[in-house]
This record gives C-alpha cells, sequence and structure tokens, in this order.
C-alpha cells in the first residue's frame, strides 16, 4: 500500500514558486474484515489469473465464428464442448486420460525415487559424485526421447518401454537437482547434527534430505513437465497402444481437428492437475517452506 | 600428516572458584569439563603447500571457567574450537578433555550465523540432541520445556525458526546446545550477526544460565567489550599462524551484570591491553597477501 499521496502546496509557503515542503497524507488502516465491497487478495489472484485465458479463448472463439481464421482447422472452442461430450461418452477420452496418467505417474516414481536416493549420496559423498558425475552430466544433456528405439529393443513394445522411457528421461534431472540440494545445505547444519552425535544415517535422515526438499521438489516439478512430453511423444510413435497423445496423433492422421484439439486440452489440463497435485504435496511435506 | 592427538582424562587443574548458584536449568551438580591443550596445531593442506590454521597452541580451561577466544579474522579460533568440539583433529600436539567425573565430557557447540535447523519446529530443534541419544518423548518433553523457559521462547514451541527474529533463533540455537547436558559449551560468535541492544540482552541471559549451571564454556568473540563482560580468562590470539598471544584474567566478581562492567573503570584498562596487543595483529592480518604457505 503506497502512503505517498500528491502533495499538497502547505499554507504559506511562497505563492507561485511551488510548494516550500511536501506533505504526506496518512493512509488510515482499515478495520479487519471492513472490506466495503472489495475483493480479498486472494480472490483477486484467482480472477487474475483466469484473465489471459478467458481473453485468449474469448478471441479464438470470435476469429474462428467471423471466419476470420479457418474454422476447419480453428474450430471455435465452443464447439470442441460436443466433441468432448462425444469422446467421452462414446470413443473414451477418460480411458486414454487414464492410461497416459498411469504412465507418467509409473516412470515418473520409478525414475524419481531412485533419483533422489543418488542425489543425496552424491551430494554427501565426494567419490559416489566423482564417479558419476561425468556420465550424470552426459546423459543429462541427451534429448532422451533419442533413446527410445534402444528401450524398445530392450523392453518391447508394450507398457514397459513407456514406464522405461520415462523414468530414463526424468532420472538425472532429479539426481542433479537433488545433489545439488545437498550441496547448497549450510556445512553448520551438518556441523551441529555431527556435534550432537549423529551417525551418517542420521545426518542423511535427519539434515540432507529435509535440508534438500526445497531443491528436490523444483527438481520433480521440472521431471514432471519432462514426463508429460515424453509421455505424448512416444505415444505418437507407438500408435494403437492408447493414451491421450495416441489420441492426438490419430485425430491428427484423420483429419479429426476437433478431436485432436480436444486431445490437447486434455493434455493441458493433465498436466495442470498434475501440477497442482504436486504443489499439494510439497505444501505438507515442507510446512517450513517460507510463503511471501 | 602428523600421528593424531591422544584424548585422554587427566587431573583435574585446580578450579577457579565459581560463583555457585541454585541451578535451574540443570538439575545436576556444579561441574564443568577441563580442558587442557598443548602444542597444538591445526596443518592444511593448500594447492601449493601448507597452510597452519594454528600452531602451537597451549590452552587450559578449568572445569566451570567461562574462557573467550578474541584475535583478527583468520587467527585459527574457528579451527580450534572446531577441534574441541571433535568436528576436525589437530594434526601436532596433544588434547587432554576431562568431565566432570573423569571420562570424556560432552560437549556442544553453538554455531555462528545459521545452524538451527529451518525444517524443525523450535521445540523438535531443541530435542534434536537428546532424540538422537534415544531420549524418551516424555523425557524429552520435559527437557525442552525448562529450557524454552530459561531462554524465554515458552510460547514458540510449535514455530518454525523462519518465523522468529535472529535473536530468537539464537536462543534456540543456545537451548538446543543445553539441552544434551554439556559439560563443555564450545561458542563460535553466537551473536555476531546480532544488533547491538539483542547482543546485550542475550550476553545477560548467557551469564544467568552460565551461572546457574557451572558448564565450562569457550566463547569466540570478535567484540573487545563482549569478551570483558562475559569472561573470566580472555585469551588473545593472533594470526599467520594462530598461535596463543597472551592470557588475560577478567577480574570482576560474579554474578556480574553488563552495567556493572561498563561502569568499572577497571575494564578500561582491560580493553586497553587486550587492543593494545590485536591492534597490530589487525594491521598485519589487513597487509598480508594471503595465507603463509608452507612448501
Amino acid at each position: 500500500m503506497n502512503a505517498l499521496r500528491t502533495p499538497r502546496e502547505v499554507p504559506g509557503s511562497a505563492p507561485g514558486r511551488g510548494p516550500a515542503t511536501v506533505r504526506l497524507d496518512p493512509t488510515p488502516v482499515r478495520p479487519r474484515g471492513a472490506r466495503r465491497g472489495r475483493l480479498s487478495r486472494r480472490l483477486q489472484g484467482v480472477v487474475l489469473s483466469l484473465f489471459g485465458p478467458i481473453v485468449l479463448l474469448g478471441a479464438w472463439e470470435a476469429l474462428s465464428r467471423t471466419a476470420t481464421i479457418d474454422p476447419r482447422f480453428w474450430p471455435a472452442p465452443s464447439s470442441l464442448v460436443a466433441t468432448a461430450r462425444d469422446l467421452v461418452v462414446e470413443d473414451g477420452l477418460l480411458h486414454d486420460v487414464r492410461l497416459s496418467l498411469v504412465r507418467v505417474l509409473g516412470g515418473f516414481a520409478l525414475g524419481a525415487i531412485p533419483g533422489v536416493a543418488l542425489g543425496l549420496a552424491m551430494g554427501l559423498s565426494w567419490p559416489v559424485r566423482a564417479l558419476i558425475m561425468p556420465l550424470a552430466s552426459t546423459i543429462y544433456a541427451l534429448p532422451k526421447i533419442a533413446l527410445l528405439p534402444l528401450v524398445i529393443i530392450a523392453l518391447g513394445l508394450g507398457e514397459a518401454s513407456k514406464l522405461a522411457i520415462v523414468a530414463i528421461s526424468i532420472f538425472f534431472l532429479v539426481v542433479l537437482n537433488t545433489m545439488g540440494g545437498v550441496l547448497a545445505i549450510d556445512r553448520s547444519y551438518r556441523d551441529v547434527a555431527r556435534n550432537l552425535g549423529a551417525s551418517r544415517l542420521e545426518v542423511f535422515v535427519t539434515v540432507a534430505l529435509p535440508g534438500a526438499l526445497p531443491a528436490i521438489f523444483t527438481g520433480l516439478r521440472l521431471a514432471l513437465g519432462f514426463a508429460l512430453t515424453v509421455i505424448v511423444g512416444t505415444e505418437f510413435l507407438s500408435s494403437r497402444d492408447g493414451g491421450i497423445g495416441d489420441l492426438i496423433w490419430q485425430s491428427y492422421q484423420t483429419l479429426a481437428i476437433q478431436k485432436m484439439f480436444v486431445g490437447l486440452f486434455a493434455t493441458a489440463i493433465l498436466g495442470w492437475a498434475l501440477t497442482a497435485a504436486l504443489d499439494l504435496v510439497e505444501r505438507l511435506v515442507i510446512p517450513w517452506r517460507q510463503v511471501d | 600428516m602428523a600421528a593424531l592427538a591422544p584424548v585422554r582424562p587427566q587431573t583435574p587443574l585446580p578450579a577457579r572458584p565459581v560463583a555457585p548458584a541454585a541451578p535451574v536449568a540443570t538439575p545436576r551438580a556444579l561441574a564443568g569439563g577441563q580442558i587442557v591443550a598443548t602444542g597444538l596445531g591445526r596443518r592444511f593442506e593448500v594447492a601449493d603447500g601448507w597452510v597452519d590454521a594454528i600452531r602451537d597452541v597451549d590452552l587450559a580451561v578449568a572445569p566451570g571457567e567461562f574462557c573467550v577466544l578474541v584475535g583478527p579474522s583468520g587467527c585459527g579460533k574457528t579451527t580450534l574450537l572446531r577441534i574441541l568440539a571433535g568436528l576436525d583433529r589437530p594434526t601436532s600436539g596433544t588434547l587432554d578433555l576431562a568431565g566432570p567425573a573423569g571420562g570424556p565430557p560432552r560437549n556442544a557447540m553453538v554455531f555462528q550465523g545459521r545452524s538451527v535447523f529451518p525444517w524443525l519446529t523450535v521445540r523438535a530443534n531443541v530435542e534434536y540432541g537428546l532424540k538422537l541419544r534415544g531420549v524418551g518423548r516424555r523425557e524429552r518433553r520435559a527437557v525442552s520445556d525448562r529450557l524454552l523457559e530459561t531462554v524465554g521462547l515458552a510460547g514458540f514451541a510449535r514455530t518454525y525458526p523462519h518465523q522468529l527474529s535472529g535473536g530468537m533463533r539464537q536462543r534456540v540455537a543456545i537451548a538446543r546446545a543445553l539441552a544434551v547436558d554439556p559439560d563443555i559449551l564450545l561458542m563460535d560468535e553466537p551473536f555476531g550477526a546480532l544488533d547491538e541492544q539483542t547482543r546485550y540482552l542475550l550476553q545477560d541471559e548467557l551469564l544467568r544460565i552460565w551461572e546457574s549451571t557451572g558448564k565450562t564454556v569457550v566463547f569466540i568473540t570478535h567484540s573487545i567489550d563482549e569478551a570483558i563482560t562475559l569472561a573470566d580468562t580472555i585469551v588473545v590470539m593472533g594470526a599467520r599462524p594462530g598461535t596463543v598471544k597472551a592470557t588475560i584474567p577478567v577480574p570482576f566478581s560474579r554474578p556480574r551484570g553488563l552495567a556493572q562492567v561498563r561502569s568499572d573503570p577497571a575494564s578500561a584498562r582491560i580493553f586497553e591491553q587486550v587492543w593494545g596487543l590485536l591492534r597490530d595483529e589487525v594491521r598485519d592480518a589487513r597487509a598480508a597477501r594471503g595465507p603463509v604457505v608452507l612448501r
């Protein structure tokens, strides 16, 4: 809240030479609860965050209906509602979403859990770090989808290869973020633990793990985005196995543009929901994280 | 690398008289640990040789004594304290530590700056050392309740540290160190980051706690005033390498208060004496181009 108001001429100042002093009028403190019809800060945030999507969808709707953009390729959002309903009822859209969700979550768990463990070990022990680091930074830079043929050769075309490619693609991301989190922990925290008699394992559990949690969650959030990208890409490539990527790709192949857009929206909503779920978990797991 | 120092009990030195007071923080016999360091050295390997962080340090701290180390930055005060805490090993000399009942003493260190675990509540921080020792929940709670009361944080048990001020956080660190009932309390500039008034307040509190428990304290500070206020003995250290330059007794009676020490003309004399020793050291340290590297 800005207390600075318009400077006002103070009586007695020389005429015509502007104010000699600047007076600050106080901003009265509003009594609690007496908001007088103004929206709370939280609600204002919700309204503002909805503003962007609504404007975008509104513009799209208008441009499509007036045929400013080709409605065959850019169907009006309102027309997609019916398609979405049909897809849910007749074509098993939810089944595809569930397939993708299971692949993302399964691969995420398979990659993130060992990733956190290895990252903690690398952060705590320099020999482990020296051993793994060159490998990790090399593979980290590799576009993981390039490994898909290899993974399919190793694990076949089924679900195993889909889980594996997701796990592989996020593993080193989680490892490096976790390691960075451990390395960033102030040395004095570890000294406190050792001084009070903590064993190596106890330092690991009571200092390294909680101290690295904020960085771990940063890594997990990035990893979730990666996992979604990779699973959609994988489903593009291994069609007929279902999933949202499959739906989008098949729709594109048959020029069922409306279905394709529904697939896109479903993917976006899935990504949003997964991120929101992770945020919730983070708030529960890291109650000490400062909120401004 | 030189042989590691044996850490073995020794016959106690004649103890300085410690002002007796009713124990509030620890219902235990008044006795602290004893420290005798002889020719203590710590050499670190650097890229092109070795650097002595401390060399030939002789230090004797009697049970129940409040010993304050002052010295310029980089004189190895923290290295010495870390060795006393068992967090580092000397590369030469011997260190003898004895608990009040013989046997190795317990020590607990209070670190400078951020050391209170941000992921634990105030209570869990205080109970941390006890939990490591497998002390039961009920007993832990009794200890943390008592200590939070002692340091004036009784209402903040369930608070997380980020919601506290710097002074309150250092109180938590002190309570956490006291919780394991140490014979020797090692404090590395615990009040260094605090504003002056908070610092005075905590100095008074520390004196009150110390006077009621009789623990041995080794306390590092940059502030000569702080040293005079707190110490039985001021140990002045010089830099490059870190050595003990002088040991100066502080004669004020106990219990003592900040205002009382300030107004005593003897404190000005001690100030002059300590600053006289430090001035050249600080000047040398500023002129130095880097550490003295032994090849």
